[in-house]
Order: structure tokens, then sequence, then C-alpha cells
């Protein structure tokens, strides 16, 4: 799925410059936990969080992940906006709980990791 | 080639800076990008324990045709068992630390999946250091199953 897919989808709103407008996403993942995402070892990766802090963007620079969906409508701080685009990751902002934003992506053809 | 960095205890916003300007590094040096995922995640979680359970500390970084030598030495509390604090689950983290969205006592065990080598050594009431070491040069995956 593209960048532009997802943001329909979920009916979100892409809060950077959206670098990753021409990648093809493949899988997605949802967690609130910082390490659980440091144990992934798939390409191409989206993170569904409801974590909005500096270290969610941290670690998506760490983990070759280029898409962050925050989700329950949390709000990113310009400092997350600021680190993100240093690393080509591009943000969305999302109302949507963290199960109907992945019901969604799955139903659409986002695929899970595990 | 040699780095140094220093990392500040509790201070959570910088935590993952200096992991970030080594991931700079090795993809300058055109390390294998499978093998700067491993270093890093290995590396950031180490920098992260620094910063959720120590009071200050060191990264240094050694990196020669064989091999990256990693190494975090803190001035902090220590580990009093070290093979308990390896356990998957094990964790003394604060509630700050998993606001953060890290306290759940995978940290270590996730660090020894992502090096080839790691050594702890710690004393109580002093401080604790973590040395790692990936080769280079294995040809294909690097990770260990
Ligand atoms: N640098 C350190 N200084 C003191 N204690 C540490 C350090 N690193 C790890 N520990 C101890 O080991 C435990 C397990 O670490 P880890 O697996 O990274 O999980 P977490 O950091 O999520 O608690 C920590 O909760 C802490 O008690
Ligand atoms: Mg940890």
């Amino acid at each position: 799925m593209k960048l532009q897919e997802i943001v329909e989808t979920i009916d979100g709103r892409v809060i950077s410059n959206g670098n990753c407008r021409d990648k093809v996403f493949e899988a997605a993942f949802a967690s609130d936990l910082m390490s659980d995402v440091l144990t992934l070892k798939n390409d191409d990766l989206v993170l569904i969080t409801g974590l909005a802090t500096l270290q969610t963007i941290r670690t998506a620079e760490m983990a070759d992940i280029n898409c962050i969906i925050f989700v329950r409508n949390k709000k990113v701080s310009p400092e997350m906006v600021q680190l993100a685009a240093e690393s080509g990751i591009d943000l969305i902002e999302c109302r949507y709980s963290m199960f109907r934003t992945s019901g969604l992506l799955f139903q659409s053809g986002l695929n899970p990791v595990y | 080639m040699y780095f140094e960095y220093e990392i500040e205890g509790g201070n959570f916003s910088k935590a993952g800076t200096a992991s970030s300007e080594v991931k700079k590094k090795l993809r300058q040096l055109n390390v294998d990008l499978k093998i700067v995922k491993c270093v890093v995640v290995a590396l950031y979680e180490a920098e992260v324990n620094v910063v959720a359970h120590a009071y200050r500390g060191k990264m240094k970084i050694e990196i020669d045709e064989e091999k990256i030598l990693l190494i975090l030495e803190d001035e902090g509390p220590g580990i009093p068992d070290i093979d308990r604090a390896m356990e998957e689950g094990y964790s003394t983290a604060s509630a700050a630390v998993r606001e953060m969205g890290f306290g759940a006592g995978m940290g270590l065990p996730n660090i020894k999946k992502n090096v080839d080598r790691l050594n702890i050594s710690s004393e109580v009431g002093k401080g604790t250091r973590v040395e790692m070491i990936t080769y280079l040069n294995k040809g294909g995956t690097h990770e260990k199953s």
C-alpha cells in the first residue's frame, strides 16, 4: 500500500513532508511498546501506535521504519516532526482507535507481521 | 576508527542521539544494511538502559576491518544479578520508563540476539559495563537464531 492509500483508508492526516510518497508498504505492526518494535526484522513496515513521544521516532529510525500512524487522536509535537524529517520518516495522525485503524488497514491488504 | 559519546541518565528526550550518530557513521562506511540495523537496535536498547537505569555513561565505538566493538560504561546502581537481568520480562524500570515505551524487560535479551558477543560486568553501587561485538564480512544474514 502507498502512503496516500493508507491515509485515505484510515481518514488520517499526514503531518510530515510525504517523503515516502512512492514507497510500497507491505506490512504493519501495532504496539505501544517500543522494545517490541525493536525485535522486528521486517522491511517496509508501517508502525501503528498510541505512543507519541520522541522515543517513538527514535525507535522507527533504528528499526528502519519509514511510516508511523499515531492513533487515538494523539498529537505529534514539532520536535517529533523535526526528528522524523531528519530520518525521512512520514507521520500520520488518526482519530480512530488502534483496533479500528489496524482492522481497516488489514482489510485493505496490509499484511500482519505474525 | 574510534568514536565516543556521552549519555545523560534520566534524560529521555536525548535518549538515542548517540545511537543515531553511530548509525550515520556505519552508513557512511557502507556497512551492510542488515548489520547496521542489528547493531543500532542493540546499541539503542543499551543506550536506553543507561538513560533509564543509570546516572551517566559513555558509549565507545571501535570499528576495524573485522568487527564493530561497542562499549557502554555507566555510573549507576549496577546490576546485582546479571543472569536474572538477562531473563525476558525481568525489569525494575520505573513508571516513567514504561511511559516511554520501554521497561518490559526485553532490552537485554534483544541485545543478545542482535550481536555476536555480549559481555556484561557490573558492580553494585558503582556501575555497569556492557560490551558487544559484531563481526563484519560474515556473508549472508547476520541474525543468530
Ligand atoms: N545499565 C544498567 N544499569 C543498571 N541496571 C540495569 C542496566 N541495564 C539493565 N539493568 C537492569 O536489568 C533489567 C533488565 O533490563 P532490560 O532487559 O533492558 O529491560 P528494561 O530496561 O526494559 O527493564 C533492568 O530492569 C534493570 O534492572
Ligand atoms: Mg532496557
